[in-house]
């Protein structure tokens, strides 16, 4: 795939009707950014010019016959993960604009029935149009969550953040203009606002606010932010060379505190060898039940157009297995039979945050 | 703006995920299932053939197993061993459908 070098960003519009194509080549024409545009009429059309020129936005229709939308975007967040991509639709179904999140679009827009609707559609493409960061969160309007925080903060602003990031999941309620409470992984108040703040990369989107939402946090917003930063320099110096982010090549000290693991098995993706491996006698036959185990899963994943895998919990009468992905690393945990699936679930997810701080 | 009126299209449906449950024998064989006619067949028997695959894998690997819950973004999918075969439910999960997450089970109650 050849890197974007234009001044000028590229999109691709993709939709099976050659009439819609043109009309949305002359809207998308009047943006501001002056876009270079380009079209297919199938899913299979835009894989070809997705490999053959690098394009910064996509604007896929859902409904197309062979390969549908939610299909090509399934694909596509895998094959171009830097590529922003919008999915329109006509049908308003709950299920398909959860299912379209679900994939990682930036943005799921039901087709614009007016003039009022297609200003806001073509700003909203605009700010998708906006320079790549390196790194950070990124949003419907391409701004950082610290960047959101503050304005709805400083505008008082009521919304509820949702914020992914690989398997785990937060929420930051703001209610007029002040940061009342944050929830993940088991914890809410202060401590889930930083530790979801610690995460440095994600994905949000907006949700409407919850104004009955109970307020667990006193502090003003711009002290929170500042530990916040105060705890990621803090982070980043401890970890000097090894580059914030990048996952550890040893299992993390906390694993052992964490109750009823029975064995821990990291494989690099595409390694056979595991990079850490804990508790059992033979870790490879382990090892490559898991990455069989993973692999097909994901294939069946992306034939149902079901959303990446998140997890799978194996259980059995002599141990529970645990298998989750996170960055490159592919996860195999094993449990004491006497837990239950929701606990074992639970439970994973505080290794993958442990490997992930 | 009478253009608008372009943006509205026949057009093929797109493919819902399904809510329910079927039973496979030991050859992937479809026994019984309450899935809505719709749901393509080929796809529940790609279902059928991984998670089978994985049972028998993870038996020769002496990792005996009795359940497997396999959760996407928007679609859990929950298998229970059956001499071989397999009992297999489809959720959707999804922002408007918080109590599917609720339970661990579709029965509503958590196996160990």
């Amino acid at each position: 795939m050849r890197k974007e070098s234009r001044a000028r960003p590229r999109i691709l519009l993709v939709d099976d009707d050659p009439d819609l194509l043109e009309m949305y080549r002359d809207l998308l024409g009047q943006l501001p950014s002056g876009p270079e545009i380009h079209t297919a009429t199938s899913g299979a059309r835009a894989m070809a010019l997705l490999e053959a020129e690098a394009f910064r936005l996509m604007v896929c229709d859902l409904k197309m016959p062979r390969m549908d939308g939610l299909q090509v975007l399934s694909i596509v967040r895998r094959t171009h993960p830097q590529l922003r991509t919008v999915a329109l639709t006509s049908v308003l179904d709950e299920e398909f604009r959860s299912r379209a999140y679900a994939l990682g679009v930036d943005l799921f827009w039901q087709k614009p029935a007016s003039e009022e609707e297609i200003r806001m559609f073509l700003e909203c493409l605009e700010s998708l149009l906006g320079p790549e960061t390196e790194g950070g969160f990124r949003g419907i309007q391409s701004k950082s969550l610290v960047d959101i925080i503050q304005l709805e903060c400083l505008s008082q602003g009521s919304l509820v953040l949702r914020i992914t990031n690989g398997k785990l999941t937060g929420k930051i309620w703001i209610q007029e203009g002040q940061l009342i409470d944050a929830e993940t992984d088991g914890q809410n108040g202060e401590g889930a606002f930083h530790q979801i703040l610690s995460w440095q990369a994600g994905h949000f989107e907006t949700l409407p606010a919850e104004p009955s939402r109970p307020r667990a946090i006193a502090k003003p917003y711009n002290g929170l932010l500042l530990e916040s930063a105060q705890a990621l320099d803090e982070s980043r110096t401890r970890l000097g060379g090894e580059g914030a982010g990048a996952a550890p090549a040893s299992a993390p000290a906390g694993l052992s505190e964490i109750e009823g693991i029975e064995f821990v098995l990291a494989v690099q993706r595409g390694e056979t060898s595991p990079r850490v491996a804990r508790g059992l006698e033979d870790p490879k036959a382990m090892a490559a039940w898991a990455r069989l185990s993973l692999a097909s899963f994901r294939s069946l994943g992306e034939h149902l157009r079901a959303g990446p895998l998140e997890q799978i919990e194996a259980l059995g009468p002599r141990r529970h297995v645990a298998l989750a992905s996170q960055g490159d690393l592919e996860f195999c945990v094993g449990w004491k039979p006497s837990l239950g699936a929701g606990q074992v679930r639970t439970l994973m997810k505080k290794v993958l945050a442990l490997w992930a701080c | 703006m009478g253009l608008l009126s372009l943006f509205d299209k026949p057009a093929a449906t797109l493919l819902r995920l399904p809510s329910g449950s079927f039973t496979v024998d030991c050859h992937g064989v479809l026994l019984i299932d309450t899935l809505p006619s719709s749901f393509p067949r080929v796809l529940l028997s790609d279902i059928a053939q991984q998670v089978l695959g994985v049972f028998r894998v993870a038996a020769a690997a002496q990792l005996p197993l009795t359940e497997l819950n396999i959760r996407y973004a928007s679609l859990k999918i929950t298998a229970w061993g059956l001499r071989g075969g397999a009992l297999v439910f489809l959720a959707p999960q999804g922002l408007t459908q918080e109590q599917l997450r609720v339970s661990d089970c579709p029965d509503g109650t958590e196996r160990a």
